[in-house]
Protein backbone atom coordinates (compact mmCIF):
# COMPACT_ATOMS: atom_id res chain seq x y z
CA UNK A 1 0.00 0.00 0.00
CA UNK A 2 2.90 2.17 0.90
CA UNK A 3 4.15 1.57 -2.29
CA UNK A 4 1.02 2.36 -3.96
CA UNK A 5 0.57 5.61 -2.37
CA UNK A 6 4.10 6.76 -3.37
CA UNK A 7 3.71 6.02 -7.02
CA UNK A 8 0.07 7.69 -7.20
CA UNK A 9 2.12 10.61 -5.13
CA UNK A 10 4.64 10.63 -7.82
CA UNK A 11 2.28 10.65 -10.89
CA UNK A 12 0.25 13.71 -9.32
CA UNK A 13 3.83 14.92 -9.01
CA UNK A 14 4.00 14.76 -12.87
CA UNK A 15 1.00 16.05 -13.79
CA UNK A 16 1.66 19.02 -12.06
CA UNK A 17 5.25 19.19 -13.21
CA UNK A 18 4.23 18.99 -16.58
CA UNK A 19 1.32 21.25 -16.39
CA UNK A 20 1.29 24.63 -18.85
CA UNK A 21 4.28 26.82 -17.82
CA UNK A 22 2.98 30.15 -16.52
CA UNK A 23 5.73 32.16 -19.15
CA UNK A 24 7.61 30.09 -21.18
CA UNK A 25 10.43 32.71 -21.41
CA UNK A 26 11.00 32.63 -17.57
CA UNK A 27 10.58 28.54 -17.92
CA UNK A 28 13.30 28.68 -21.28
CA UNK A 29 16.01 30.83 -18.90
CA UNK A 30 15.51 28.29 -16.20
CA UNK A 31 15.66 25.03 -18.94
CA UNK A 32 19.38 26.56 -19.74
CA UNK A 33 20.77 27.07 -16.47
CA UNK A 34 19.43 23.76 -15.22
CA UNK A 35 21.38 22.39 -18.58
CA UNK A 36 24.37 23.82 -17.35
CA UNK A 37 24.08 22.90 -13.32
CA UNK A 38 23.29 18.92 -14.45
CA UNK A 39 24.80 18.84 -17.33
CA UNK A 40 27.44 20.58 -18.59
CA UNK A 41 28.95 20.52 -14.59
CA UNK A 42 28.48 16.69 -15.08
CA UNK A 43 30.93 16.47 -18.09
CA UNK A 44 34.16 16.33 -15.53
CA UNK A 45 33.01 13.19 -13.73
CA UNK A 46 31.46 11.91 -17.15
CA UNK A 47 35.17 12.20 -18.78
CA UNK A 48 36.99 10.85 -15.64
CA UNK A 49 34.86 7.86 -14.88
CA UNK A 50 34.47 6.90 -18.44
CA UNK A 51 38.19 7.32 -19.11
CA UNK A 52 39.24 4.56 -16.27
CA UNK A 53 36.13 2.08 -16.74
CA UNK A 54 37.26 1.80 -20.16
CA UNK A 55 40.82 1.41 -19.16
CA UNK A 56 39.91 -1.16 -16.15
CA UNK A 57 37.42 -3.15 -19.30
CA UNK A 58 40.55 -3.44 -21.93
CA UNK A 59 42.74 -4.49 -19.51
CA UNK A 60 40.92 -6.83 -17.22
CA UNK A 61 39.79 -8.93 -20.79
CA UNK A 62 43.38 -8.99 -21.95
CA UNK A 63 44.09 -10.48 -18.13
CA UNK A 64 41.32 -13.22 -18.65
CA UNK A 65 41.79 -14.31 -22.08
CA UNK A 66 45.28 -14.99 -22.60
CA UNK A 67 45.01 -17.90 -24.46
CA UNK A 68 47.22 -18.57 -27.72
CA UNK A 69 43.67 -19.10 -29.72
CA UNK A 70 42.33 -15.95 -28.79
CA UNK A 71 42.59 -13.34 -31.22
CA UNK A 72 43.80 -10.47 -29.02
CA UNK A 73 41.82 -7.92 -31.51
CA UNK A 74 38.59 -9.73 -29.52
CA UNK A 75 39.87 -7.39 -26.65
CA UNK A 76 38.71 -4.33 -28.34
CA UNK A 77 35.35 -6.00 -29.44
CA UNK A 78 34.76 -6.81 -26.15
CA UNK A 79 35.94 -3.49 -24.31
CA UNK A 80 33.49 -1.67 -26.95
CA UNK A 81 30.74 -3.73 -26.03
CA UNK A 82 31.02 -3.46 -23.22
CA UNK A 83 31.27 0.47 -23.20
CA UNK A 84 28.42 0.59 -25.92
CA UNK A 85 26.08 -1.32 -24.34
CA UNK A 86 26.12 -0.71 -20.38
CA UNK A 87 28.86 1.38 -18.98
CA UNK A 88 28.25 4.75 -21.07
CA UNK A 89 24.48 4.79 -20.23
CA UNK A 90 23.97 2.52 -17.29
CA UNK A 91 27.26 3.29 -15.60
CA UNK A 92 27.28 6.70 -16.42
CA UNK A 93 23.64 7.06 -15.17
CA UNK A 94 24.09 5.35 -11.83
CA UNK A 95 26.81 7.80 -11.46
CA UNK A 96 24.92 10.51 -11.94
CA UNK A 97 22.38 9.65 -9.50
CA UNK A 98 24.67 9.97 -7.02
CA UNK A 99 25.82 13.58 -8.56
CA UNK A 100 22.69 15.17 -10.07
CA UNK A 101 19.94 12.83 -8.19
CA UNK A 102 21.56 14.11 -4.47
CA UNK A 103 21.71 17.91 -5.88
CA UNK A 104 18.37 18.18 -7.11
CA UNK A 105 16.29 16.26 -4.03
CA UNK A 106 18.86 18.52 -1.20
CA UNK A 107 18.10 21.19 -3.28
CA UNK A 108 14.30 20.85 -3.48
CA UNK A 109 14.68 19.92 0.06
CA UNK A 110 16.30 22.80 1.34
CA UNK A 111 13.73 24.86 -0.42
CA UNK A 112 10.63 23.25 0.95
CA UNK A 113 11.72 23.26 4.73
CA UNK A 114 13.10 26.98 4.07
CA UNK A 115 9.20 27.69 2.84
CA UNK A 116 10.45 28.68 -0.05
CA UNK A 117 8.47 26.57 -2.38
CA UNK A 118 5.33 28.00 -0.50
CA UNK A 119 6.32 31.33 -1.19
CA UNK A 120 6.47 30.24 -4.82
CA UNK A 121 2.51 28.57 -4.14
CA UNK A 122 1.48 31.83 -2.54
CA UNK A 123 2.27 34.00 -5.65
CA UNK A 124 0.15 32.19 -7.11
CA UNK A 125 2.93 30.18 -9.28
CA UNK A 126 2.88 25.97 -9.98
CA UNK A 127 5.81 25.56 -8.02
CA UNK A 128 6.29 21.94 -9.32
CA UNK A 129 6.07 23.01 -12.68
CA UNK A 130 8.84 25.44 -12.39
CA UNK A 131 11.05 23.89 -10.34
CA UNK A 132 11.18 20.59 -11.86
CA UNK A 133 10.43 20.68 -15.23
CA UNK A 134 13.49 22.83 -16.15
CA UNK A 135 15.42 19.88 -14.14
CA UNK A 136 13.99 16.74 -16.06
CA UNK A 137 13.99 18.43 -19.67
CA UNK A 138 17.87 19.78 -19.16
CA UNK A 139 18.86 16.81 -18.35
CA UNK A 140 17.06 14.61 -21.04
CA UNK A 141 18.53 17.14 -23.44
CA UNK A 142 22.17 16.85 -22.47
CA UNK A 143 22.12 12.92 -21.25
CA UNK A 144 22.68 11.22 -24.99
CA UNK A 145 25.07 14.10 -25.38
CA UNK A 146 26.90 12.44 -21.37
CA UNK A 147 26.43 9.53 -22.88
CA UNK A 148 28.23 9.83 -25.85
CA UNK A 149 31.19 11.33 -24.41
CA UNK A 150 31.08 8.43 -22.10
CA UNK A 151 31.48 5.83 -25.15
CA UNK A 152 34.53 8.17 -26.73
CA UNK A 153 36.82 8.57 -23.77
CA UNK A 154 35.79 4.95 -22.51
CA UNK A 155 37.24 3.83 -26.00
CA UNK A 156 39.86 6.21 -25.83
CA UNK A 157 40.62 4.36 -22.31
CA UNK A 158 40.89 1.77 -23.32
CA UNK A 159 43.43 2.17 -26.18
CA UNK A 160 45.59 3.91 -24.01
CA UNK A 161 45.74 1.40 -21.14
CA UNK A 162 45.90 -1.09 -23.70
CA UNK A 163 48.70 -0.38 -25.62
CA UNK A 164 50.23 1.15 -22.75
CA UNK A 165 50.41 -2.34 -20.53
CA UNK A 166 51.23 -3.67 -24.02
CA UNK A 167 48.63 -6.03 -23.72
CA UNK A 168 47.42 -5.22 -27.27
CA UNK A 169 48.54 -3.44 -29.59
CA UNK A 170 46.86 -0.23 -32.05
CA UNK A 171 45.89 -1.84 -35.37
CA UNK A 172 44.67 -4.84 -32.65
CA UNK A 173 42.12 -2.76 -30.80
CA UNK A 174 41.36 -0.22 -33.98
CA UNK A 175 40.41 -3.57 -35.54
CA UNK A 176 38.60 -5.36 -32.86
CA UNK A 177 36.41 -2.36 -31.90
CA UNK A 178 35.25 -2.06 -35.54
CA UNK A 179 34.64 -5.45 -36.24
CA UNK A 180 31.53 -6.85 -36.20
CA UNK A 181 30.18 -3.48 -35.15
CA UNK A 182 26.27 -3.09 -34.85
CA UNK A 183 25.31 0.70 -34.68
CA UNK A 184 21.96 -0.30 -33.46
CA UNK A 185 23.77 -0.57 -30.20
CA UNK A 186 24.60 3.51 -30.18
CA UNK A 187 21.39 4.29 -30.53
CA UNK A 188 20.19 1.79 -28.02
CA UNK A 189 22.44 3.25 -25.82
CA UNK A 190 21.21 6.96 -26.26
CA UNK A 191 17.68 5.89 -25.68
CA UNK A 192 18.73 4.32 -22.61
CA UNK A 193 20.47 7.44 -21.20
CA UNK A 194 17.54 9.49 -21.91
CA UNK A 195 14.94 7.23 -20.13
CA UNK A 196 17.32 7.17 -16.81
CA UNK A 197 17.59 11.19 -17.00
CA UNK A 198 13.76 10.77 -16.75
CA UNK A 199 14.06 8.68 -13.79
CA UNK A 200 16.65 10.32 -11.78
CA UNK A 201 15.37 14.14 -12.57
CA UNK A 202 11.57 12.94 -11.17
CA UNK A 203 12.56 10.47 -8.46
CA UNK A 204 15.17 12.57 -7.14
CA UNK A 205 12.53 15.78 -7.58
CA UNK A 206 9.91 13.76 -6.08
CA UNK A 207 12.14 12.98 -2.87
CA UNK A 208 13.32 16.60 -2.24
CA UNK A 209 9.74 18.03 -3.20
CA UNK A 210 8.25 16.03 -0.51
CA UNK A 211 10.77 16.54 1.95
CA UNK A 212 9.21 17.64 5.57
CA UNK A 213 10.83 18.71 8.99
CA UNK A 214 14.53 20.13 9.01
CA UNK A 215 17.99 19.55 8.01
CA UNK A 216 18.09 16.06 9.20
CA UNK A 217 15.34 15.25 6.82
CA UNK A 218 16.44 17.34 3.92
CA UNK A 219 19.78 14.72 4.37
CA UNK A 220 17.93 11.58 4.20
CA UNK A 221 15.69 12.64 1.00
CA UNK A 222 19.03 13.10 -0.97
CA UNK A 223 20.11 9.61 0.27
CA UNK A 224 17.12 8.36 -0.72
CA UNK A 225 16.87 9.95 -3.99
CA UNK A 226 19.69 8.43 -4.98
CA UNK A 227 19.00 4.86 -3.83
CA UNK A 228 15.62 4.59 -5.62
CA UNK A 229 17.14 6.37 -8.32
CA UNK A 230 19.64 3.61 -8.56
CA UNK A 231 17.10 0.80 -8.22
CA UNK A 232 14.78 2.11 -10.66
CA UNK A 233 17.68 2.62 -13.16
CA UNK A 234 18.72 -0.93 -12.89
CA UNK A 235 15.32 -2.20 -12.98
CA UNK A 236 14.52 -0.52 -16.44
CA UNK A 237 18.11 -1.44 -17.66
CA UNK A 238 16.47 -4.76 -17.45
CA UNK A 239 13.51 -3.98 -19.12
CA UNK A 240 14.62 -2.05 -21.46
CA UNK A 241 17.50 -4.53 -22.29
CA UNK A 242 14.73 -7.09 -22.93
CA UNK A 243 13.05 -4.89 -25.10
CA UNK A 244 15.31 -3.45 -27.08
CA UNK A 245 17.67 -6.31 -27.74
CA UNK A 246 15.51 -9.21 -27.46
CA UNK B 1 -11.81 42.37 3.53
CA UNK B 2 -11.29 38.37 4.50
CA UNK B 3 -14.36 36.43 6.14
CA UNK B 4 -13.02 33.31 7.84
CA UNK B 5 -16.37 30.72 9.08
CA UNK B 6 -16.47 28.39 11.25
CA UNK B 7 -13.23 26.83 9.90
CA UNK B 8 -11.99 23.28 11.32
CA UNK B 9 -8.67 21.76 10.84
CA UNK B 10 -7.26 18.39 11.94
CA UNK B 11 -4.05 16.37 12.16
CA UNK B 12 -4.98 12.79 12.13
CA UNK B 13 -5.89 12.97 15.91
CA UNK B 14 -5.03 16.34 16.58
CA UNK B 15 -7.68 18.58 16.16
CA UNK B 16 -6.07 22.13 15.95
CA UNK B 17 -8.41 24.50 14.52
CA UNK B 18 -12.18 24.62 16.23
CA UNK B 19 -14.85 26.68 14.67
CA UNK B 20 -12.46 29.42 14.18
CA UNK B 21 -14.54 32.65 12.88
CA UNK B 22 -13.31 35.93 12.34
CA UNK B 23 -13.41 38.68 9.85
CA UNK B 24 -10.42 40.75 8.63
CA UNK B 25 -11.02 44.13 7.59
CA UNK B 26 -8.93 46.06 5.11
CA UNK B 27 -6.95 48.63 5.12
CA UNK B 28 -6.02 47.97 8.87
CA UNK B 29 -3.57 45.14 10.26
CA UNK B 30 -4.78 42.33 11.39
CA UNK B 31 -2.80 40.18 14.70
CA UNK B 32 -3.61 37.11 15.07
CA UNK B 33 -1.36 36.36 18.82
CA UNK B 34 -1.76 32.87 20.83
CA UNK B 35 1.10 31.25 22.33
CA UNK B 36 3.49 28.88 20.53
CA UNK B 37 1.30 25.98 19.66
CA UNK B 38 -2.21 27.18 19.80
CA UNK B 39 -2.75 26.81 16.19
CA UNK B 40 -2.12 30.63 14.82
CA UNK B 41 -0.04 29.14 11.94
CA UNK B 42 -2.26 26.81 10.80
CA UNK B 43 -5.25 29.53 10.92
CA UNK B 44 -2.75 31.99 8.61
CA UNK B 45 -1.56 28.63 6.40
CA UNK B 46 -5.34 27.88 5.91
CA UNK B 47 -6.33 31.24 5.34
CA UNK B 48 -3.66 31.66 2.16
CA UNK B 49 -4.50 27.92 1.06
CA UNK B 50 -1.76 26.12 2.36
CA UNK B 51 -3.70 23.73 4.31
CA UNK B 52 -7.07 22.83 2.84
CA UNK B 53 -9.89 23.62 5.96
CA UNK B 54 -11.52 20.20 7.21
CA UNK B 55 -15.13 22.05 6.97
CA UNK B 56 -15.79 25.77 7.01
CA UNK B 57 -15.43 28.42 4.43
CA UNK B 58 -12.82 31.55 3.39
CA UNK B 59 -13.73 34.89 1.81
CA UNK B 60 -12.16 37.12 -0.23
CA UNK B 61 -14.21 40.08 -0.18
CA UNK B 62 -17.08 37.90 -0.77
CA UNK B 63 -15.10 35.60 -3.14
CA UNK B 64 -15.90 31.81 -1.53
CA UNK B 65 -11.92 31.12 -1.58
CA UNK B 66 -12.45 27.40 -0.19
CA UNK B 67 -14.55 26.39 -3.30
CA UNK B 68 -12.10 27.80 -6.08
CA UNK B 69 -11.02 25.39 -8.55
CA UNK B 70 -6.78 25.47 -8.89
CA UNK B 71 -6.88 28.05 -11.81
CA UNK B 72 -8.87 30.47 -9.71
CA UNK B 73 -6.79 30.21 -6.39
CA UNK B 74 -4.13 30.68 -8.84
CA UNK B 75 -5.81 33.69 -9.80
CA UNK B 76 -6.57 35.08 -6.81
CA UNK B 77 -3.26 34.45 -5.12
CA UNK B 78 -1.69 36.35 -7.86
CA UNK B 79 -3.18 39.72 -5.41
CA UNK B 80 -1.23 38.33 -2.30
CA UNK B 81 2.34 39.25 -0.83
CA UNK B 82 3.72 37.19 1.75
CA UNK B 83 6.43 37.58 4.42
CA UNK B 84 6.93 34.16 5.86
CA UNK B 85 9.42 33.44 9.02
CA UNK B 86 12.16 32.95 7.76
CA UNK B 87 11.61 35.46 4.79
CA UNK B 88 12.02 32.58 2.14
CA UNK B 89 14.02 34.45 -0.56
CA UNK B 90 15.20 32.48 -3.04
CA UNK B 91 19.06 31.14 -2.46
CA UNK B 92 20.07 31.19 -6.24
CA UNK B 93 18.95 34.70 -7.05
CA UNK B 94 19.67 38.21 -6.28
CA UNK B 95 17.84 40.83 -4.25
CA UNK B 96 16.81 41.81 -7.86
CA UNK B 97 15.81 39.11 -8.97
CA UNK B 98 13.69 37.62 -6.09
CA UNK B 99 11.94 41.38 -6.03
CA UNK B 100 11.38 41.08 -9.77
CA UNK B 101 10.32 37.68 -9.64
CA UNK B 102 6.78 38.18 -10.23
CA UNK B 103 7.02 41.01 -12.39
CA UNK B 104 9.12 38.72 -14.74
CA UNK B 105 5.79 36.10 -13.87
CA UNK B 106 2.97 37.73 -14.58
CA UNK B 107 3.19 40.85 -16.22
CA UNK B 108 4.43 42.31 -19.84
CA UNK B 109 6.16 45.30 -18.45
CA UNK B 110 9.26 46.41 -20.36
CA UNK B 111 12.80 46.10 -18.77
CA UNK B 112 13.30 49.49 -17.80
CA UNK B 113 9.74 49.58 -16.47
CA UNK B 114 10.58 46.72 -14.27
CA UNK B 115 13.81 48.00 -12.98
CA UNK B 116 12.09 50.97 -12.39
CA UNK B 117 9.19 49.13 -10.38
CA UNK B 118 11.94 47.46 -8.47
CA UNK B 119 13.88 50.36 -7.28
CA UNK B 120 10.46 51.77 -6.35
CA UNK B 121 10.08 49.03 -4.52
CA UNK B 122 13.60 48.30 -2.75
CA UNK B 123 13.67 52.17 -1.95
CA UNK B 124 10.23 51.76 0.05
CA UNK B 125 11.59 49.51 2.08
CA UNK B 126 15.32 51.73 2.79
CA UNK B 127 16.79 48.92 0.61
CA UNK B 128 18.84 51.17 -1.87
CA UNK B 129 21.34 49.80 -3.84
CA UNK B 130 21.68 46.50 -2.65
CA UNK B 131 20.35 45.33 -5.83
CA UNK B 132 22.97 42.62 -6.78
CA UNK B 133 23.82 41.08 -3.23
CA UNK B 134 22.51 37.57 -2.68
CA UNK B 135 20.48 36.81 0.12
CA UNK B 136 23.10 34.82 2.03
CA UNK B 137 25.18 38.19 2.52
CA UNK B 138 22.37 39.93 3.97
CA UNK B 139 21.44 40.48 7.98
CA UNK B 140 18.27 39.41 9.45
CA UNK B 141 16.28 42.72 9.20
CA UNK B 142 17.02 43.28 5.71
CA UNK B 143 15.89 39.65 4.26
CA UNK B 144 12.91 40.33 6.27
CA UNK B 145 12.74 43.97 4.31
CA UNK B 146 14.09 42.32 0.92
CA UNK B 147 10.81 40.11 0.86
CA UNK B 148 8.78 43.02 2.24
CA UNK B 149 9.53 44.36 -1.48
CA UNK B 150 8.70 41.49 -2.97
CA UNK B 151 5.24 40.94 -1.12
CA UNK B 152 4.16 44.38 -2.34
CA UNK B 153 5.86 44.55 -6.29
CA UNK B 154 2.80 43.61 -7.46
CA UNK B 155 0.34 46.01 -5.46
CA UNK B 156 -1.35 42.80 -3.12
CA UNK B 157 -4.73 43.66 -2.03
CA UNK B 158 -3.97 40.98 1.08
CA UNK B 159 -0.77 41.15 2.58
CA UNK B 160 0.33 37.97 5.22
CA UNK B 161 3.19 37.81 7.88
CA UNK B 162 3.91 35.14 9.34
CA UNK B 163 6.16 36.00 12.75
CA UNK B 164 7.73 39.06 11.03
CA UNK B 165 9.90 39.91 14.11
CA UNK B 166 11.02 36.10 14.80
CA UNK B 167 14.82 36.45 15.26
CA UNK B 168 14.84 40.30 15.07
CA UNK B 169 16.83 42.82 17.84
CA UNK B 170 14.10 45.20 19.39
CA UNK B 171 15.01 48.04 17.12
CA UNK B 172 14.85 46.15 13.86
CA UNK B 173 11.68 44.87 14.73
CA UNK B 174 10.19 47.94 15.33
CA UNK B 175 11.13 49.13 11.98
CA UNK B 176 9.55 46.04 10.30
CA UNK B 177 6.47 46.98 12.33
CA UNK B 178 6.21 50.21 10.91
CA UNK B 179 6.61 49.57 7.32
CA UNK B 180 4.07 46.74 7.48
CA UNK B 181 1.57 49.33 9.11
CA UNK B 182 2.71 51.73 6.58
CA UNK B 183 2.14 49.84 3.56
CA UNK B 184 -1.06 48.62 4.98
CA UNK B 185 -2.72 52.12 5.00
CA UNK B 186 -0.51 53.21 1.82
CA UNK B 187 -2.13 50.48 -0.62
CA UNK B 188 -5.04 49.81 1.77
CA UNK B 189 -4.24 45.90 2.03
CA UNK B 190 -5.40 43.75 4.38
CA UNK B 191 -2.97 42.98 6.29
CA UNK B 192 -2.74 40.00 8.58
CA UNK B 193 0.20 39.26 10.89
CA UNK B 194 0.62 36.02 12.95
CA UNK B 195 2.55 37.33 16.17
CA UNK B 196 3.43 36.59 19.75
CA UNK B 197 5.20 40.08 20.12
CA UNK B 198 3.28 41.81 22.37
CA UNK B 199 5.22 45.41 21.05
CA UNK B 200 3.93 44.43 17.41
CA UNK B 201 0.38 44.33 19.39
CA UNK B 202 0.92 47.44 20.70
CA UNK B 203 2.73 49.10 17.94
CA UNK B 204 0.30 48.04 14.99
CA UNK B 205 -2.56 46.08 15.80
CA UNK B 206 -5.66 47.67 14.61
CA UNK B 207 -7.61 44.47 15.26
CA UNK B 208 -5.96 41.34 17.58
CA UNK B 209 -6.96 38.08 17.45
CA UNK B 210 -6.39 35.65 20.51
CA UNK B 211 -6.40 32.40 19.65
CA UNK B 212 -5.86 29.96 22.48
CA UNK B 213 -6.04 26.15 22.37
CA UNK B 214 -7.47 26.16 18.49
CA UNK B 215 -10.79 28.54 19.35
CA UNK B 216 -10.56 32.44 18.95
CA UNK B 217 -10.75 33.22 22.43
CA UNK B 218 -11.06 37.04 22.36
CA UNK B 219 -11.22 39.76 19.66
CA UNK B 220 -10.80 43.86 20.10
CA UNK B 221 -8.51 46.06 19.51
CA UNK B 222 -4.76 46.78 21.08
CA UNK B 223 -6.07 49.48 23.38
CA UNK B 224 -8.75 46.94 25.09
CA UNK B 225 -6.30 44.09 24.97
CA UNK B 226 -4.60 45.74 28.32
CA UNK B 227 -8.49 45.84 30.26
CA UNK B 228 -9.88 42.39 29.04
CA UNK B 229 -10.65 40.33 32.02
CA UNK B 230 -10.04 37.30 30.27
CA UNK B 231 -7.75 35.28 31.55
CA UNK B 232 -6.08 33.06 29.08
CA UNK B 233 -5.71 36.76 27.72
CA UNK B 234 -4.25 37.56 30.42
CA UNK B 235 -1.71 34.94 31.42
CA UNK B 236 -0.70 35.29 27.61
CA UNK B 237 0.21 39.27 27.72
CA UNK B 238 1.00 39.69 31.13
CA UNK B 239 3.65 36.65 31.00
CA UNK B 240 6.76 38.95 31.57
CA UNK B 241 7.40 40.51 34.77
CA UNK B 242 7.94 43.60 33.03
CA UNK B 243 4.64 44.17 31.58
CA UNK B 244 3.22 42.95 34.94
CA UNK B 245 4.96 45.60 36.62
CA UNK B 246 4.06 48.14 33.80
CA UNK B 247 0.35 47.25 34.50
CA UNK B 248 0.32 47.93 38.04
CA UNK B 249 2.03 51.45 37.59
CA UNK B 250 -0.45 51.79 35.31
CA UNK B 251 -3.63 50.72 37.90
CA UNK B 252 -1.88 52.87 40.91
Amino acid sequence: MTLLHHIGKYALLLKRAFARPEKHKVYYIRLIREMEILGLNSVGIVVIISFFMGAVITIQTAYNTENPLFPTYLIGLAARDSILLEFSSTIVALILAGKVGSNIASELGTMRVTEQIDALEIMGVNSAGYLILPKILGLMILAPFLSALSMIVGLFGGWISGTAAGVISTPDYIYGIQFAFIPFYITYSLIKSVIFAFIITTVSSYHGYYTSGGALEVGRSSTLAVVHSSVVILLFNLILTHVMLS
Amino acid sequence: MIEVRDINKSFEDLHVLKDVSVNFQQGKTNLIIGKSGSGKTVLLKCIVGLLEVDSGDIFYSEQCFTSMNNKEKKQIRQKFGMLFQGAALFDSLTVEENVRFKLDMFTRMTESEKTARVNFCLSRVNLENKNLLLPSELSGGMKKRVAIARAIVLNPRYLFCDEPNSGLDPQTAILIDRLIKDITEEFNMTTIVNTHDLNSVMEIGDKVVFIHEGSKWWEGTSKEILESDNTELNNFVFATSLVRQLKKQDDI
